[in-house]
């Protein structure tokens, strides 16, 4: 489904110019789950930009379900990231003092298309919030709001889920409530990029991406996938 | 541009969210419509006060004046410099060539030390002669009878009096047949106006009527008059009549070439029409300094979108990472401003509908006779100018709120 060819990335700020990515290349198809790894700084979350189509790349080909996305114009990405990619953020990022339910329905706003109220219910009941859909989200807890922001990430019904840091505002309880959320949507056959530096994150995805100094040094299949039943097993 | 009402409702949530800074903000624009509303229906007010007054003087007057006049500008005699060219003559020159013309009355005026018994009032003298009643629309006798024609054409002793002059002086007492002495000469009150009320700049209350051949001879020791008025026949053109009125009176002094007059001849028409232009002005000048405060208004609406921008920088970030293009967040930021300032503009036509209400309360129980007039025409300015207003101040923070790149935005701390 996503295919990146040689895909460079700098940034010219007051004339100074920062490399952040030399050449990578990455093949990720449809439901797989992936995380990207790396220490600050190593262009993980730029990689992750690229493919979310919140930034341009300067060199190199990236294909989209078949499609040349290279260089493509605002308007159109913006599109793109309506319709095709869901965003998780480190700092959730929820409307101020704004109901659970119009969190939600942002993207819905932006969509062009006659919305189903319904979709928005289904999306907030996915994530466990169905009795929480007219509390505001100052009201709610950290875990609570990370919720919300992955209900909003899934109400366009998108085909790539995109998750940078979601565990890293959270406690290790909700955290792990997260990643079992994120993973639920992965077995229904959502595809999902984790951003992460922590390892123990890393381990819910089924397969590794190390990047370093703007190259992939590694990419592997985990073999030691953390889910349900092992967590409850350390747990105990 | 796309609207989409579903906008709108996002934009009025956001400003709900800063209820008193949106209202602080639209202060500027509440207080910028409603003083141009006021002043705007001031001027109205004013200019119908005018107009009220001049039908109350009546329409179909003639006012022949002392001295000569620029075109538009006020006849010298106004200025209070006396002129002795027009004399009672002339009046009758007037009255005997002019048949197009029904009554003419003739003035002069003075001060008068008016006293009965130990009581004294400061008033105003004039001098008329007797069909001052038949010229002069709105003057009625509450008792007693006015000056006759024989009276004033000669010097008789005889006086009408003033509403507020006999007030003055006999209280509720009748005044009629009374001895009054003005400037130490004795006259017999033989009338009593009705009250008018101060209708504007002459308070005709505040008035002793005497022969016009008494005032001039006896009192003042003077031959010309100080104005005549000339009550049009109905029906008849009054320019025509005016022009009618200048030629008897160039033959009456001699005078060939009219840029030479020693007199002004003006209809109580061209009078309002010059009052008109004063207040118009003024009135178009105040509303201007009135549109300035909107100005300023509007910058300050711009001062608080830019930090609202800035402070929803990460706001726009999630919007634009959810699928905003940046011509939904320019929106967004142009119909907050729209909204601003329409409600400012909304609150700013009532409240200037109000006050300028009130105004005309105030002024009416002041005993003038004032209209409430809300023009459209001062609706439609507010209208526009609240429009142009939240377009022109909105458009740059909407601009550099679009601007924002989606990474860079979601970072802003």
């Amino acid at each position: 489904m996503i295919e990146l060819k040689g895909i460079h990335k700098e940034f010219v700020n007051d004339e100074v110019v920062t490399k952040v990515l030399h050449g990578v290349d990455l093949k990720i198809e449809k439901g797989e789950s992936i995380a990207i790894m790396g220490p600050s700084g190593s262009g993980k979350s730029t990689l992750m930009h690229i493919l979310g189509f919140l930034d341009t790349l300067s060199k190199g080909t990236y294909h989209f379900d078949n499609k040349d996305v290279s260089s493509l114009d605002d308007d159109t990405l913006a599109q793109y990231r309506n319709k095709k990619v869901g965003f998780v953020f480190q700092s959730f990022n929820l409307l101020p003092k704004t109901s659970v339910w119009d969190n939600v329905r942002l993207p819905l706003l932006y969509s062009n298309q006659k919305v189903d109220p319904k979709v928005i219910d289904e999306a907030i009941k996915s994530v466990g919030l169905e009795h929480r859909k007219e509390h505001l989200s100052n009201q709610l807890s950290g875990g609570e709001k990370q919720r919300v922001a992955i209900a909003r990430a899934l109400v366009n019904k998108p085909d790539i889920i995109f998750a940078d840091e979601p565990t890293g505002n959270l406690d290790s309880k909700s955290g792990i409530q997260i990643m079992e959320i994120l993973q639920k949507l992965s077995n229904m056959g959502k595809t999902v990029i984790l951003v992460t530096h922590e390892t123990a994150t890393a381990k819910y995805a089924k397969r590794i991406v190390k990047v370093k100094d703007g190259r992939i040094v590694s990419d592997e299949i985990n073999k030691v996938i953390t889910d349900g039943r092992t967590l409850n097993g350390n747990l105990k | 541009m796309r609207f989409d009402f579903r906008n709108y409702i996002s934009v009025i949530k956001a400003l709900k969210r800063n209820k008193m800074r949106s209202f602080l903000t639209s202060l500027g624009i509440i207080i910028g419509i409603s003083a141009v509303i006021i002043i705007m229906s001031v001027g109205s007010g004013a200019h119908s006060l005018i107009a009220n007054e001049i039908q109350a003087v009546g329409s179909d007057l003639i006012v022949v004046l002392p001295g000569a006049s620029e075109e538009d500008g006020p006849p010298a005699a106004v200025m209070g410099i006396s002129i002795t060219t027009l004399t009672l003559d002339d009046v009758k020159a007037v009255e005997r060539d002019v048949e197009e013309i029904a009554d003419v009355a003739a003035y002069v005026s003075g001060a008068a030390t008016v006293t009965w018994q130990n009581k004294v009032d400061d008033t105003s003298l004039s001098g008329v002669t007797s069909n001052y009643m038949q010229v002069e629309a709105g003057n009625e006798l509450e008792l007693g009878r006015f000056i006759t024609k024989e009276e004033s054409d000669t010097i008789t002793k005889v006086a009408v009096l003033g509403a507020s002059v006999a007030k003055e002086l006999f209280g509720s007492m009748n005044p009629i047949d009374e001895r009054i002495k003005i400037n130490k000469e004795s006259f017999r009150v033989i009338g009593l106006m009705k009250e008018r009320g101060s209708s504007s700049f002459q308070d005709s209350d505040d008035k002793i009527f005497i022969s016009i051949t008494t005032a001039q001879k006896l009192m003042l020791g003077i031959n010309h008059i100080s104005m005549m008025r000339a009550k049009v026949v109905e029906g008849a053109d009054v320019e025509f009549v005016l022009e009618k009125v200048k030629s008897t009176l160039r033959e009456q002094h001699d005078i060939d070439d009219p840029a030479e007059d020693d007199f002004t001849v003006r209809s109580s028409e061209e009078s309002l029409a010059m009052l008109e232009d004063i207040t118009g002005a003024l009135n178009y000048f105040l509303a201007m300094v009135a549109a300035i405060s909107l100005l300023v208004g509007g910058i300050g609406i711009m001062n608080i979108m830019l930090v609202s921008v800035t402070e929803s920088t990460r706001e726009i970030g999630l919007r634009k990472a959810v699928g905003a293009t940046s011509s939904n967040i320019s929106n967004h930021f142009l119909i907050q401003t729209l909204i601003l300032t329409s409600m400012g503009g909304l609150i700013g036509i009532i409240l200037g509908v109000f006050i300028a209400f009130v105004i005309s309360l105030i002024v009416n129980y002041l005993g003038y006779n004032w209209d409430f007039v809300i023009s459209p025409s001062s609706i439609i300015i507010a209208v526009v100018f609240t429009i142009a207003v939240g377009l022109s101040f909105g458009w740059y923070p909407a601009r550099k709120a679009a601007k924002l790149h989606p990474i860079e935005a979601l970072r802003y701390e």
